[in-house]
């Protein structure tokens, strides 16, 4: 029990006043103790943000209703932290980290406030095989010992937060183990201290975890199978990706296939402040659905982190902070763990109303001044990194973070989307122009961008083919000035086109119906492979490129219509159908010469 | 006995303050006012001793020495399952329709506690309107979430009215907020045949504005407990700009800085917390939430449509008359179209891509271009298209209004200038085409 004591001076919303005696550190979490109706105390969790004298402001992780003017706190000298260890995989956490299955069992349908429940399973048993040796000196972050966990290799390591080596003492031979249960014995050798370690790591999730030998520029692709990405924006992995959009572009379409099809190894789907049907989706679905890389379940690779709109809004802030946590966690095993955070303007908002309430002076929007900064320190927490560990040797391990944004009436200028866009690699804007003609996915071909295809081309070429990026840019040139001829076409009409610019335009009607556009909904056309994608888009580019020597722009939007249907067909037939090879040689018949696939 | 205060230090539009101890965050208190009437008032904000309350029937000759009493608990509606139906409240749950209050009532609470997303279940089941541009394009699913954004001259009421008729659900709770006397009338009259399912809470434009903030929890903290029993409840709002506003108008009292447009920095959660509220209970009820929001100046970057549509399923415009096929969309409808037809879908994105051609085509020809021959196809397909599916008069079955739709397009193209797969057009293109 901590020394020191506190009072609840004032009530606002989720903001209390605190009056206290003893030290108490900022980001502190202190539990408010409401007596009751049964007489039973409930805590409600909550966390020091200002501290002036012997008044400190906390924001509340629940609903306040009930609080008074007296109501003692009790602090915990504890940051706010999640526990960091075998079991996290295939479950869904609350920003806070309680297991929302488990409340579930414990309180029905709806969520009590002031129940919180441990992190990871304590009745779980694992498979323990120790790593290290006795008598070796460790650093933080190298492995102490590994059990299996979905289908990795979950190491177990020195903790995160240790200064300096430590000599191992003690190691507990090959066994089911309890994550509770002591797995190793080290010597700090700084302080000469001993301490016995299990399973279970805490760490203060406002903390970046660098226990690593250093960062890397990442130069490798995170396929999402999206072809526009892909393509035309890839993503790096390690990299960061923001994708704003207003509401009803697709933002969460867009998301869902990310999370089902992209080349990660860990996904960390941080539902921030957003619908809880959306989450439902992934939570009902994601157990059925088989990853065909691995076998298993998607599930398996899949953490959720569920705080929704109408969850409290202090833990919405904490929540994007736990997620990247998890991710950097996972990072730390060697493992490419992506992040997606759904939707950071949600935790922006968390900010402002916290702002609000403890009338700081407000920024742009009423945005705090800070908004920048934090955003900037979270995307930051994205890298590849170079893991060095004595006994396992060296390995890449990898987070990515892909952001959505929601901005204010569909408004890229806003402060939000403005300070994501100063620091991410790519930028996937999504418009209400695409979605209005039902061009999903939504993403701008125009304005969108990604500062990773260069420095990417040597592994993009690999996976695709000698030439792709070559390909690539010259059909969003090509796809450019076509629309710029349809902008054009618009003001003087159809007529007063010429045929070759007609047939420019039409070109790039066809890349845009063919390639860029993806029915998500479809089982095929959702994710095709890259040796599939890559076929596509040589293909789309014979097509732009052939001279059909039209003499009628009737003719040339027959063709083109025709081609297109073709096209989508063959988007949605499985390679092994029968129409597959027969729609390609309709094409290819088309472009005169004989089907070579 | 409780202690009385009769001392109020501040009076700023609904919002009064006054030295009190002992008092808990959101305690409601009574107010004896001078002239022998009664109000409540809740606590919105406690800094030492000083308690602010927001007074139900706002402050309009509260005298700063009037008795305030504090009554050790929340908010409560009075509840009994069978007693409330048929009968009209207002936002605090008092009965205005002149008959007698209710008997044998539970009080619950209001603005309880968010349902467990990881209890929640995929929806799976559509709600059919007859309505086309519902049905059809943009379906309505058991337990969405749905706003009708519209300009104020629109049918919006008319069109819930409408829906609260012919949509299938066991109870039916009307929240209006700052409804005109004469909507209120329109509702009262136009729902008696489903009086029996019917249950109305109404903030007239009239009333005090705290009252208006109350309605939306009183709806649906009573359709919960009709959810939890098993029954399939419709909750309508409407206008939730107006309940949008009586925020605004309290944080300004308050002295809140205001984020955007003068409304609060948490006007997201507060209305996410209500339509989140919208859930199909796994073994149980279920409920499906549809609310006008009203857009000043057709603006949908308006902060109150704008924060509305990100935490809604979608969206029904209301433009000129129609629903606007652009704009409007139901994000669940994905989870039911596979289930009505294969061809749902796929017809629906043509229809809705060639008719988005012909406004398009409209244009150039209004600009005086001559058109092709293809243009000139489009053109009459979005001509027949507005008059045969985008009437909200159109009242068909799901089946009939998709057989509508290929008619239509059989009448204006070939089966490749649709770009459907031909696997549908060999199946479902009209044989008389």
């Amino acid at each position: 029990m901590s020394d020191k004591q506190g009072k609840v001076l004032g009530v606002s919303g989720n903001m209390v006043s605190v009056n206290f005696t003893g030290d108490v550190r900022m980001n502190e979490v202190a539990y408010i103790v409401l007596s009751g109706d049964d007489g039973e105390a409930i805590r409600l969790k909550a966390e020091v943000i200002r501290i002036r004298g012997r008044e400190c402001d906390m924001q509340v992780f629940e609903d306040t209703r009930g609080i008074r003017v007296g109501t003692p706190v009790e602090f915990t000298d504890e940051l706010l932290a999640i526990e960091l260890g075998p079991g996290l995989l295939t479950m869904t956490y609350d920003g806070l980290g309680n297991p929302l299955d488990a409340l579930a069992n414990k309180c029905g349908f709806f969520l009590q406030r002031g129940v919180y429940l441990p992190t990871l399973d304590r009745e779980r048993v694992w498979a323990w095989t120790p790593v290290a040796r006795i008598g070796q000196r460790l650093k933080a972050g190298d492995a102490l010992g590994t059990v299996p966990e979905s289908m990795y290799t979950h190491r177990v390591m020195v903790p995160f937060g240790i200064v300096g080596a430590v000599e191992v003492l003690d190691v507990a031979p090959p066994g089911e183990m309890t994550v509770a249960q002591t797995v190793a014995k080290v010597k700090l050798v700084e302080t000469g201290e001993i301490r016995e370690l299990n399973m279970v790591m805490p760490w203060a999730v406002k903390r970046p975890i660098n226990a690593y030998a250093e960062r890397l520029l990442p130069e490798t692709p995170l396929t999402t199978r999206i072809r526009i990405v892909d393509a035309f924006f890839p993503v790096a992995e390690g990299g960061t990706a923001c994708v704003p959009g207003p509401f009803g572009s697709g933002k969460t379409v867009f998301q869902q296939g990310v999370s089902k099809f992209a080349e990660a190894d860990v996904v960390i789907v941080a539902a921030c402040g957003e619908r809880a049907g959306e989450v439902v989706e992934t939570l009902r679905e994601f157990p059925e659905l088989i990853d065909p890389r691995t076998g298993k379940s998607l599930m398996e690779r899949t953490i959720i982190i569920c705080n929704t709109s109408s969850m409290p809004v202090a833990a919405r802030e904490a929540s994007v902070y736990t997620a990247v946590t998890l991710a950097e966690y996972y990072r730390q095993m060697g493992l490419r763990a992506l992040l997606l955070a759904d939707s950071t303007s949600r935790w922006a908002q968390a900010l402002r109303e916290m702002s609000g309430r403890l009338e700081e002076i407000p920024g742009e929007e009423a945005f705090p001044a800070y908004l920048s900064s934090l955003i900037a320190a979270f995307y930051e927490r994205a890298g590849l990194v170079r893991l060095e560990d004595p006994n396992l040797g060296t390995t890449k391990g990898s987070v990515t973070t892909i952001g959505t944004v929601s901005p204010a009436g569909g408004n890229f200028e806003e402060p939000v989307t403005q300070s994501t866009l100063a620091v991410v690699g790519c930028f996937l804007g999504l418009t209400y122009a695409r979605s209005y003609a039902k061009r999903f996915p939504a993403i701008s071909p125009i304005d969108s961008w990604s500062k990773y295809i260069e420095r990417m081309r040597p592994s993009l070429e690999k996976i695709y083919y000698p030439g792709w990026v070559d390909t690539v840019k010259r059909l969003g040139g090509y796809y450019a000035a076509g629309q710029r001829v349809g902008d054009q076409m618009k003001v003087v009409g159809e007529e007063d086109l010429s045929l070759s610019d007609f047939v420019h335009y039409l070109g790039a009607e066809f890349i845009d119906a063919v390639f860029l556009q993806q029915n998500a909904f479809n089982p095929i056309d959702a994710s095709p492979e890259a040796a599939r994608t890559s076929l596509s888009l040589q293909l789309t580019a014979r097509i732009v490129d052939h001279d059909f020597g039209f003499t009628s722009k009737v003719e040339a939007r027959d063709t083109f219509t025709e081609l297109t249907a073709n096209f989508r067909d063959w988007n949605i037939t499985a390679t092994d159908a029968p129409e597959y090879q027969q729609l390609l040689d309709r094409m290819e018949a088309r472009l005169g010469g004989a089907a070579q696939a | 006995m409780r202690k009385v205060y009769t001392h109020i230090e501040q009076i700023v539009g609904p919002v009064v303050s006054l030295h009190a101890e002992g008092i808990a965050y959101g305690e409601l208190a009574r107010i004896r006012l001078k002239d022998g009437n009664t109000t409540y008032a809740t606590v919105i904000k406690l800094q030492g001793d000083l308690v602010t309350l927001q007074v139900f029937a706002g402050s309009k000759g509260i005298s700063t020495g009037d008795e305030v009493e504090f009554l050790g608990r929340q908010v409560q509606l009075g509840f009994s399952a069978e007693n409330l139906l048929g009968r009209t409240f207002n936002g605090v749950g008092e009965p205005i329709d002149g008959r007698p209050a209710l008997q044998q009532t539970t009080d619950i609470d209001i603005g309880g506690p968010s349902f467990n997303p990881a209890r929640r279940i995929i929806p799976s089941e559509l709600i059919t309107t007859g309505i086309p541009m519902i049905d059809m394009f943009n379906t309505l699913v058991k337990s969405q979430k749905l706003p009708i954004f519209s300009v104020a001259g629109e049918p919006y009421n008319e069109l819930l009215a409408r829906i609260a008729l012919q949509a299938r659900a066991d109870v039916i709770v009307l929240g209006g907020m700052g409804l005109k006397y004469d909507d209120y009338l329109f509702f009262k009259n136009e729902l008696v045949p489903s009086k029996e399912r019917t249950i109305l809470f109404v903030h007239t434009a009239a009333d005090p504005v705290v009252e208006c903030m109350m309605v939306p929890d009183m709806a649906l903290a009573a359709a919960e407990q009709y959810a939890t029993d098993g029954k399939d409840v419709l909750v309508l709002l409407t206008d939730m700009t107006a309940y949008a506003d009586a925020m605004k108008e309290v944080a300004v009292a308050m002295e809140q800085i205001p984020a955007n447009r003068g409304y609060p920095g948490d006007l997201y959660s507060q209305l996410a917390a209500r339509y989140e509220k919208a859930v199909d209970i796994e073994g149980s009820g279920s409920i499906t939430l549809l609310a006008v929001t009203t857009m000043p100046g057709d603006d949908v970057t308006h902060p109150v449509p704008d924060n509305t549509g990100y935490i809604t399923e979608g969206q029904f415009y209301l433009k000129g008359g129609v629903i606007d096929p652009f704009g409007s969309l139901s994000r669940l409808k994905q989870l039911v179209n596979k289930k009505t037809r294969e061809d749902h879908a796929p017809v629906m994105n043509a229809m809705i891509r060639l008719y988005d051609a012909s406004r398009k085509v409209r244009q150039q020809q209004s600009m005086g271009f001559s058109i092709s021959a293809f243009d000139k196809a489009v053109l009459s397909y979005g001509d027949e298209f507005e008059t045969r599916m985008m009437d909200l008069k159109v009242n068909l079955p799901l089946e009939a209004q998709l057989d509508l739709g290929w008619e239509i397009l059989a009448n204006h193209f070939t089966p490749a200038q649709t770009t459907l797969p031909t696997k549908l057009t060999d199946e479902y293109w009209p044989a008389s085409a």
